[in-house]
């Protein structure tokens, strides 16, 4: 048993909660956005998304119907106007109390029928169902408005997914950039794998000057950072035609992914037992045949972890796009891009917002859950020496 | 053509391409050039050997000399001119380091980055190492671990929308749905706070992101280290009496002070480049700005080329130390 958890149950108690509020501090952001994407605009608005989860207690504001649509005249200067206050969906919640003022809240039980005076009267049943009646002045121009206590069981609508990903008037929607992201994602992971690979086993099992240069200067060049690729790059592809477009930031991806997929795979590579590949040189295998034969197949876990790392990136990436995609017309936008857009053009509608953030947030984590194992054993290659 | 046929067409004429080359540079070595049959058999082999690594590698260098060497140089020849209308260049010595230094805009990115070089590393290593220790041997310790770990998926991007939402203001009659600002009141705060508009204080606001996404790493690395630590020197320590907290300080971080720096690094040169987070939740206003962000103003706002190359410059020489370092510390290990 370790030291620190000891054998106290207090401080075992003491560990479990300190690592439950650890959990949530970091779980919460990200389930608060989560559970924004299942509500309404205004269920958003009108409470936070911590109470969405269990019955709500609130006050909901609702005017009774139109009267001078509705108004039916009863007899003797009387009218009436009936009707659901909750209009014509059933209403799911449970009616605690309401009233006509919001000075006096719930000064009403279900059932119980107010006097506004002068002979006006308004009953509510607890379906929200009610009477409001009065004279031809009382009964007429705005409606009476109700203050309802109530409970309201949670509730979850997945109209936003719908908006965001299939409405096709909304020219803000994700569709279409979800597609440019896998156009930009696939290529630009696969390429760089293969290319990698074949040095990484040039550095790791070949034997020729300057080998220990090549590794010191890949090494060297996994802290450069991008940004200073940015201009020059740039104007090299508008020299010679690239432009702004897929096949630009494919390769800007390959290039800038390139340094740790080689030093990922040339560790995992130089740890395979020597005995295999002197047998294969032996057996007369060429070095073509034991790199696609042998080491290929033995270095899966590593190209796997290079795989999810470089899909993580290139998905989650906001730079690149920007400055090698992306061109005016606005038809090749990614899912970074547009999200950032929407944060300048929709800020408050966090309706859209959480939405069009979760389906970007989907996949990778979709990936991140299902191969844990391979980007746990990558980032354990790739740092500790 | 449709992007999706075209990035299908890519996959099948790059790896095609690829497998291509390698495949047909090989024939091409031991088929055409250097034959192993003959009086030159022996020869021929030796050469062929001597060129196949660069066969190997030729693809890899020409993509990391032009995508990554290259920009170097270029950048640092880019920050001595100055562009001219018509695509013309001068060259203008130090004139652009001399005007970037003079702008307040450019000082506020240095303090601020400077800050953020400080904070996130220190805390996401020490949070990583807390989590590291605390779940190392629960019994849910894996479930909380892959928790902790998953803002490593999250884009810089989908993080910035997430936190803008825990960091949301709302009136002050009306319900919070900020869960920042809900505390807050619920603690006593006189009126809810925007928090990204208060100066200063907003830089930690947005490295706390970050920290939250860089704790997962710090962690995932941190307990494998601490599970290498070797159970005697822990054992012995507990048989001499010391306590947890002494067998945590004085027994266990020393072991992987090693781990604890190259996680640190790490860390730092995500910091350095951090811009997305930035360039998401406050765009450099209230004083947030950092160097990434005000290069990337420099260089596609304002179109200045000379000054956003002297900005990368500026990253750049932030990164050296640490790319010494590492190549130095490559070096040892292959000796």
């Amino acid at each position: 048993m370790d030291a620190m958890a000891g054998k106290k149950p207090v401080v075992v108690w003491a560990l479990n909660i300190s690592v439950v509020l650890l959990v949530a501090l970091w779980l919460f952001p990200t389930l608060g956005l989560f559970v924004s994407s299942f509500r309404t605009g205004d269920q958003i608005t009108a409470s936070g998304w911590w109470s969405a989860m269990f019955p709500a207690e609130q006050t909901l504001q609702i005017r009774a119907a139109d009267p001078d649509d509705n108004r039916v005249e009863a007899g003797g200067g009387v009218f009436v106007v009936e009707g659901n206050i909750f209009g014509d969906d059933p209403f799911d919640g449970e009616m605690s109390a309401w009233a006509t003022s919001s000075r006096a809240l719930g000064a009403y039980a279900p059932g119980e029928t107010a006097d506004l005076g002068d002979g006006e009267t308004f009953t509510m049943n607890a379906d929200g169902s009610y009477v409001w009646q009065g004279n031809d002045d009382q009964i007429s121009g705005r409606a009476q408005r109700v203050f309802i206590d109530a409970t309201t069981p949670p509730d979850f609508t997945l109209q936003n997914y719908n908006f965001v990903l299939f409405d096709e008037d909304n020219s803000e929607g994700m569709a279409k950039a979800f597609f440019n992201t896998l156009t930009v994602v696939i290529p630009a992971t696969i390429i760089p794998i293969l290319i990698a690979a074949f040095a990484a086993y040039a550095l790791a099992w070949m034997d020729f000057p300057g080998r220990a240069l090549l590794i010191a200067a890949v090494v060297g060049l996994l802290v450069v950072p991008l940004q200073l690729a940015l201009i020059p790059l740039l104007s090299l592809h508008n020299s010679i035609g690239i432009g702004k477009g897929y096949l630009g930031v494919w390769l800007a991806h390959t290039g800038f992914g390139l340094p740790l997929a080689i030093y990922l795979l040339r560790n995992y590579m130089v740890g395979l037992p020597r005995d295999i590949i002197e047998n294969a040189k032996v057996d007369g295998a060429t070095d073509f045949q034991i790199f696609t034969k042998i080491i290929l197949p033995l270095s899966f876990p590593a190209l796997a972890s290079f795989a999810i790392f470089q899909f993580l990136w290139t998905w989650n990436d906001l730079l690149v796009a920007l400055v090698f995609l992306i061109d005016a017309s606005g038809q090749t936008t990614v899912m970074t891009k547009q999200i950032v857009e929407l944060l300048g053009t929709r800020g408050g509608d966090w309706e859209i917002l959480a939405t069009s953030a979760f389906v970007s947030i989907a996949v990778p984590l979709v990936v991140f859950f299902a191969m844990q194992k391979y980007l746990v054993r990558g980032l354990l290659a790739g740092s500790v020496k | 053509m449709h992007p999706a046929l075209q990035g299908l067409l890519t996959i099948i004429i790059g790896v095609g391409g690829c497998v291509g080359y390698f495949y047909g540079a090989n024939l091409l070595l031991d088929k055409v050039l250097f034959k192993p049959t003959g009086e030159n058999a022996g020869r021929n082999i030796n050469r062929a050997n001597q060129i196949r690594p660069w066969v190997f590698l030729m693809p890899a260098l020409l993509a990391l000399g032009l995508y990554l060497a290259y920009p170097v140089f270029a950048t640092l020849r880019l920050s001595f001119l100055e562009r001219l209308p018509g695509n013309e260049f001068a060259f203008v010595g130090l004139d652009n380091y001399t005007k970037m230094f003079a702008e307040p805009k450019f000082i506020e990115a240095m303090k601020n980055n400077v800050l953020w070089l400080v904070v996130v590393p220190a805390a996401s290593t020490a949070f990583g190492l807390l989590a590291a220790q605390l779940t190392d041997r629960l019994a849910w310790g894996n479930i909380a671990k892959s928790i902790i770990f998953m803002p490593m998926a999250i884009s810089f991007v989908g993080a910035a929308v997430i936190f803008k939402l825990v960091y949301e203001a709302r009136p002050e009659d009306v319900a919070q749905i900020g869960i920042l600002n809900h505390l807050y009141m619920l603690f006593g705060g006189s009126e809810p706070q925007q928090w990204l508009q208060i100066p200063f204080w907003n830089s930690f606001f947005l490295m706390i992101v970050l920290i939250w996404i860089q704790t997962g790493f710090a962690m995932v690395i941190l307990s494998a280290a601490l599970r290498g630590i070797p159970e005697e020197t822990v054992e012995a320590a507990i048989v001499d009496g010391a306590n947890p907290f002494q067998i945590f300080f004085k027994i266990k971080i020393p072991q992987i002070v090693p781990t604890i720096v190259v996680v640190w690094t790490t860390i730092t040169i995500a910091t350095l480049k951090v811009f997305d987070i930035v360039f998401a939740m406050t765009n450099g206003q209230w004083e947030t700005q950092v160097l990434a962000n005000y290069m990337y103003d420099k260089l596609f706002r304002a179109n200045d080329w000379g000054m956003g190359s002297a900005a990368a410059m500026i990253i750049m020489l932030m990164v050296t130390p640490i790319l010494v370092w590492n190549v130095h510390n490559a070096r040892k290990e292959m000796r």
